[in-house]
C-alpha cells in the first residue's frame, strides 16, 4: 500500500483509529461503517488486508462532530465486535502516529 | 491526513505489542512535594500530608484509567512518590521523632487508599554522608512502618559517586532489612520487598519501591515508567540469525517506540492533571507473567539459561540498545532507565534460580551492567546482619566507582531454608530462597565510618 506524505498538524486532534481483525465475512464493512454513522462519526478513510490469514480493517475517523463519548462509542465497538466473533477497537491517532513517525 | 501515512502492518504492529506482547505503561508515578506541609506538630503534619497528596492525586487514577481506555494502552500502576520523609518530619517538637515518622507513614498509608494507588514511595532518608537525628529516627522505624502500612515503601540512600560509602548506614540497614522481613514473618518477610538500599539514587524515579520525589523536584511531577520485555523478546526471537550489531539495532528501534508510548502517556497524564510532565524511565521492567522477562531475552540471545557464561554481555547488550533507543525517542529520559533483573519477578529469572543455573553471586556481576541492582531476591532467614550489611556494602560500591545507581532488595525469609520458596503474589511474585556466602563478614561491618569517595569523584 502507497504511503502518501502526512497532512501537517492542522489536521486536528479529534481523529481515531478504528481497528477491525477476525476472520473475513461478508458485512463487516457495512456493520462497522453503519454504526459509526450512527454516532455522526465521520469516516476519513478506510483501509482493508488480509494478514497471516486474518482480516484486518482500519478505519482512521473523525470524531469532532460526534455527540458520543469517546468511552461510549469504544465500548459500543467492542460490544458489536463480541457479538460478530471480531475485534474492534478504537484508539486515538496519537498511538500510531507517535510510534511509528520520529 | 490520510489513514495512508499508516500502512497496516505499522497498525497492526502496535495492535500486536499491547495484546499479544503485553507492552504497557508500567506505572504513572505522581511526585509530590511535602515541603510545604512541615509543622512543629505531629498532628498537623500527618493531616496536612493527608490533605496534600489527596489533593494532588485525587484525579491521578481515573486518569490512568482513562488515558487506557483512549489509547489503547494499559496502565497498569499509578502511584505516588513524595519528599523523604526524614527531611519533612524532622522539626516536629511535640513527640519522639520516631513517633512522627510513624505518624506521617500511617498518614501516607490512608492518602495512597484514598485516591487508589498501589503504592506510595518516599518513606525514605538521604545519608550517603551522614545521618541527621530525623534520618536515624526514620531508619530505626521503617520495619514497623512498612509491618503496620500496606502501600508504603521505604528507602535509603547510603552512598553516592560524590560521597563514597556511609558504611555506619550500610550496617544499620543490614539489621533495618532483617527487621522488617521479622516483622512480617506471616508474609513471608514482604516488609523487605518494600525497602530499597540505595548508591546514588536518582530523585526521579517512578517505579515502586524505590521512588522518591526528590528535593531538586517541582511542587509536583508525572514521570512515566514504560515496561515490554515482551515486546523487545518478540524482536529478538524473530532475528535468530542477527549478529550482535544488527541486534544492537533491533533492540533500540523496539525501545524506541516502546519509549514514544511512556512519553505520549505522560504528556496526556500531565494535560489532564495539571501537573507537570517530568520524565520517562526507559526500564525494561519484568513481571511474573509469561512473556514478561528480562531473562527470557537474554535467552533468546542464545543462552541456555540465564546465569549462563556469556549472561553479563547478553545484559551489557540489552541495557545499552534500551538507553539508545529510548534516548532517540523522548526529549525528558531519566529515572533508572535500563533493564531490570528482579528475581522474584521474573519467570524466567525463578526458574533459572531454582534449578541452580544463576547464583547470587552471578546476580551480582549482571548488576554492574544492569539498571539497577540485587532485586528482590530471596535469602535464608539465618542470613546474619552483617552479611546483608556487606552484600548491601558490595553493591554500592559497584554503583559508586561505575557512577550508576545500585539498588539491593533482598527478603530474608523468616524460618525460610536455601530451596524454600517464598510467596508474595502479584506484580511482586514468588522466589526461591537462594544461597549466600556462609563466611563471616562481621568484623568488616564492624569497622564502621565512611568509604571515601572515590578518585571518580574528583571530576570538578
Amino acid at each position: 500500500m502507497a504511503m502518501l506524505p502526512e497532512a501537517g498538524p492542522a489536521a486536528g486532534g479529534n481523529r481515531a483509529i478504528v481497528t477491525v481483525i477476525g476472520v473475513d465475512r461478508v458485512g463487516i464493512i457495512a456493520a462497522v461503517a453503519t454504526m459509526l454513522a450512527e454516532a455522526q462519526v465521520n469516516i476519513l478513510d478506510i483501509s482493508q488486508s488480509i494478514m497471516q490469514e486474518f482480516f484486518v480493517m482500519i478505519m482512521m475517523v473523525d470524531l469532532a462532530r460526534s455527540p458520543s463519548g469517546f468511552d461510549e462509542l469504544k465500548a459500543a465497538l467492542n460490544e458489536r465486535g463480541n457479538a460478530m466473533g471480531l475485534k474492534i477497537d478504537i484508539q486515538r491517532e496519537d498511538v500510531f502516529k507517535l510510534m511509528h513517525r520520529v | 491526513m490520510s489513514i495512508s501515512s499508516y500502512s497496516p502492518q505499522e497498525i497492526v504492529e502496535t495492535i500486536r505489542m499491547v495484546q499479544m506482547e503485553r507492552l504497557d505503561i508500567r506505572t504513572i508515578t505522581m511526585g509530590i512535594s511535602l515541603r510545604d506541609c512541615v509543622s512543629e506538630n505531629h498532628a498537623r503534619l500527618a493531616d496536612r500530608i493527608y490533605d496534600k497528596v489527596c489533593r494532588m492525586g485525587s484525579g491521578l487514577t481515573a486518569a490512568g484509567a482513562a488515558i487506557a481506555r483512549e489509547y489503547g494502552i494499559p496502565v497498569t500502576n499509578t502511584r505516588v512518590s513524595v519528599t523523604p520523609v526524614a527531611i519533612i518530619a524532622e522539626g516536629v517538637g511535640d513527640c519522639a521523632g520516631r513517633d512522627a515518622m510513624l505518624g506521617v507513614a500511617r498518614a501516607l498509608d490512608r492518602a495512597a487508599r484514598e485516591i487508589g494507588v498501589n503504592f506510595i514511595g518516599g518513606y525514605s532518608a538521604l545519608v550517603h554522608k551522614g545521618a541527621t537525628p530525623g534520618d536515624l529516627a526514620l531508619i530505626d522505624s521503617i520495619p514497623e512502618a512498612l509491618a503496620s502500612t500496606e502501600r508504603v515503601c521505604g528507602s535509603v540512600n547510603i552512598g553516592s559517586t560524590k560521597s563514597g560509602i556511609n558504611m555506619d548506614a550500610v550496617a544499620m540497614m543490614g539489621r533495618v532489612v532483617k527487621r522488617a522481613a521479622e516483622l512480617t514473618a506471616a508474609a513471608d518477610g514482604l516488609g523487605a520487598a518494600k525497602l530499597v538500599v540505595f548508591c546514588n539514587a536518582v530523585e526521579d524515579n517512578p517505579f515502586m519501591a524505590g521512588a522518591f520525589h526528590g528535593v531538586g523536584e517541582a511542587d509536583g511531577v508525572l514521570n512515566v515508567g514504560v515496561s515490554g520485555p515482551g515486546v523487545v523478546l518478540r524482536a529478538v526471537q524473530a532475528a535468530p540469525a542477527a549478529d550482535f550489531g544488527e541486534l544492537a539495532s533491533i533492540i533500540k528501534r523496539t525501545a524506541f517506540k516502546i519509549t514514544r508510548m511512556g512519553e505520549l502517556v505522560g504528556r496526556a497524564a500531565s494535560a489532564r492533571l495539571g501537573v507537570p510532565f517530568g520524565i520517562v524511565d526507559l526500564s525494561l521492567a519484568p513481571t511474573p507473567a509469561i512473556g514478561d522477562s528480562v531473562a527470557r531475552i537474554l535467552e533468546s540471545m542464545g543462552l541456555s539459561r540465564v546465569g549462563a557464561h556469556g549472561s553479563t554481555a547478553a545484559l551489557a547488550l540489552l541495557n545499552d540498545a534500551v538507553k539508545k533507543g529510548g534516548a532517540m525517542a523522548s526529549s525528558h529520559v531519566g529515572g533508572l532507565s535500563g533493564a531490570f533483573i528482579p528475581v522474584s519477578e521474573d519467570i524466567g529469572m525463578i526458574e533459572a534460580a531454582g534449578m541452580g543455573a544463576l547464583s547470587f553471586d552471578k546476580l551480582e556481576a549482571l548488576t554492574a551492567v544492569c539498571s539497577v541492582g540485587l532485586d528482590m531476591i530471596a535469602i535464608p532467614g539465618d542470613t546474619p546482619a552483617s552479611t546483608i550489611a556487606a552484600i548491601i556494602a558490595d553493591e554500592a560500591a559497584i554503583g559508586m566507582i561505575n557512577r550508576k545507581t545500585t539498588a539491593v532488595r533482598l527478603i530474608p525469609a523468616p524460618g525460610k531454608k536455601v530451596g524454600d520458596l517464598i510467596e508474595f503474589g502479584g506484580l511482586l511474585g514468588h522466589a526461591p530462597v537462594m544461597a549466600v556466602n556462609r563466611e563471616s563478614s562481621a568484623a568488616f561491618i564492624g569497622r564502621g565510618g565512611r568509604i571515601p569517595a572515590p578518585i571518580q569523584a574528583l571530576n570538578n
